[in-house]
């Protein structure tokens, strides 16, 4: 039994779409929303990484280092809007987010 | 069935499970820890993939910061996590509903693909056998010359995160008391003393 490109690939879909999932579920709770999109680059980041490996080609780590870069970054400018949201609101219920709707 | 092949598929199963009760869990804080699990065995996968220095960044950077990051801001927000969960049946149709599409969709990818065995054998930067130069130097060796814009993009984009967040969550409060060195330091003698004649048995 060897474990080869599409085992990794599925890992990484099932990943994916767990990500999008938890978007659709947690409707109104950020912190959970911004943990899927956590889900979503880690299984992107997966993808790369299977491809590197797996064509002899190490580009792709690189390109899964700057996923990880951006990703942590997206983690903390998300978490620093969202306690001042709170700051200013005292929820963070995402449907009350309308006040710039116009 | 091969030690490599059993601690795949361990890695796997523990990673989706966690995944899914991340997104599934009625407290935020065992989302967290959830979403830790499922980064350390992502990061048990990459080991196995033989990406042993991402592996290592990924429970350094998310394990480590991330992670810490997401727990202290669902400590410190007093909420109240019941209320935000409301709803959480009434999306779940549409969500499952589309997941499975989605998943069916990418798995249907997944079995169809096909790699051009030409694009194997002209890769941009090859990677060396592993006997030789391990992943972390093989890594750098492209890293800092062949990318190095885009490390330092890396970089850039790290520093305007750090000072993005910094300046949306400092505030100044007005009425605290703060040590002013400057204003310390231009005291005089003149200014900090005051010489008055007290008059016998008065007082001042």
């Amino acid at each position: 039994m060897i474990i080869g490109l599409a085992h990794y690939l599925t890992v990484a879909a099932v990943l994916f779409t767990l990500g999008v999932f938890g978007i659709f579920l947690n409707r109104k709770n950020v912190i959970i929303i911004l943990m899927s999109i956590e889900l979503i680059l880690l299984a992107v980041n997966i993808n790369l990484v299977a491809f590197s490996t797996h064509m002899g080609d190490i580009v792709g780590q690189v390109y899964a280092l700057m996923v990880l870069t951006v990703a942590a970054a997206e983690a903390a400018i998300g978490l620093a809007i969202l306690v001042v949201y709170f700051r200013n609101r005292g929820t963070i219920a995402v449907e009350d987010i309308n006040m710039m709707k116009g | 069935m091969t030690v490599a092949a059993a601690f795949f598929y361990l890695f796997a199963c523990v990673c989706i499970a966690s995944a899914f009760m991340v997104i599934a869990s009625r407290n935020p804080v065992h989302s967290v820890l959830f979403l830790i699990l499922a980064f350390v065995n992502a990061a048990g996968l990459f080991l196995l993939m033989g990406a042993e220095f991402l592996a290592m960044i990924l429970v350094v950077v998310y394990v480590g910061a991330v992670a810490v990051l997401f727990l202290f801001v669902v400590m410190m927000l007093d909420v109240d996590f019941v209320e935000l969960r409301q709803g959480f049946l009434q999306y779940l149709p549409i969500g499952a509903a589309i997941g499975v599409i989605f998943l069916i969709e990418l798995l249907l990818v997944v079995g169809s693909m096909a790699i051009d065995p030409n694009i194997l054998k002209s890769p941009v930067a090859a990677i060396p056998p592993a006997d030789q130069v391990t992943n972390t130097a093989a890594l750098g060796r492209v890293l800092y010359t062949q990318y190095l814009y885009f490390f330092q993009a890396a970089g850039l984009v790290l520093l305007v995160a750090m000072i993005g967040a910094i300046v949306l969550t400092l505030r100044h409060k007005a009425g605290i008391k703060r040590q002013d060195v400057a204003a310390q330091v231009a005291r005089t003698k003149a200014t900090a003393i005051e010489v008055r004649k007290v008059p016998f048995r008065q007082g001042v």
